[in-house]
């Protein structure tokens, strides 16, 4: 059952690889729902079906939805992927690539000198995280729901309609 | 019931937070920084399932709702500052919101 399990890894990585290389944004969101797919079936894989429930509902379905929409309320033409290719020159990647991939390599020499441990053998239930949700963590879940009111309100008030800049000043 | 690698796991989720990294630092618009910062908490969140799963514990899916939670108030702030962004500027580049006052 492994291969799944690398099957799966490739995907995400491939997909991710895509997401921040491509120019056209639309294109970029249906590889990260691609990836994010992949990351929920190796969530099924570890034996956590509630987090690759919530991975494709909340992940794929509401986020992605709402990139989706400020996309298209952008309206961004074809001169935005011209605009892009002019920015995603090498001389401007391939420094911090350079860096980010010799950090890599010392995470996974540190990763892989532990000893081999399997996981997934045994599932986590969504019973038993709504137990340790609404008993030891309640208190996290009332910040978070504080968080989520302070976004609400926070989105409300940066998405308003502002008059335009030019007419304000002629008012003025 | 299936078994994986939990080093394979782990090296997984850091490739992915790297991705999400070279993301930020190398792209200029504004949505695709967005969009690799979503990569680099989905990455902390595998490693938070593998690691939960490792010891049969619940808390690595009950830390995977907070980081949920989190993204999901960060990209609503965060795209309506992109929607603002785009009505005063005119343009997604990041340089541009350097000259910004009050």
């Amino acid at each position: 059952m492994n291969a799944v399990f690398y099957i799966a890894a490739a995907v995400a990585v491939v997909s991710t690889i895509m997401v921040i290389s491509r120019l056209n944004p639309v294109h970029a969101l249906l590889y990260l729902i691609v990836s994010l797919m992949a990351v929920a079936m190796i969530f099924y894989l570890l034996g956590a079906p509630f987090a690759a429930a919530l991975e494709v509902i909340i992940y794929a379905g509401a986020i992605m939805v709402l990139f989706v929409f400020v996309v298209m309320m952008l309206n961004l033409g074809p001169q935005t992927v011209a605009q892009e290719r002019g920015w995603l020159t090498p001389d401007m990647w391939w420094g911090p690539s350079l860096l980010a991939a010799v950090l890599l390599a010392a995470l996974v020499y540190v990763l892989g000198s532990g000893g081999e441990v399997s996981v997934g053998s045994r599932a986590v239930d969504s019973k038993a995280v709504g137990r340790a949700l609404f008993g030891p963590y309640l208190l996290g879940v009332e910040l978070a729901s504080l968080l989520l009111l302070a976004g609400l309100v926070g989105a409300y008030h940066l998405g308003r309609r502002s008059p335009d800049p030019q007419q304000r000043r002629g008012e003025e | 019931m299936a078994t994986v690698p939990l080093n394979g796991v782990m090296i997984l989720a850091g490739i992915l937070f790297m991705l999400g990294l070279v993301g930020v630092l190398v792209r200029r618009n504004i949505i695709f920084m967005l969009l690799s910062v979503e990569i680099m908490l989905n990455a902390a969140g595998l490693a938070f399932v593998a690691a939960g799963s490792r010891w049969g514990q619940a808390d690595g899916q009950v830390m995977f709702v907070f980081i949920l939670s989190m993204a999901a108030a960060e990209v609503s702030v965060g795209l309506a500052l992109v929607l603002q962004l785009y009505n005063r500027l005119k343009t997604l580049d990041t340089d541009a919101a350097a000259r910004m006052r009050g």
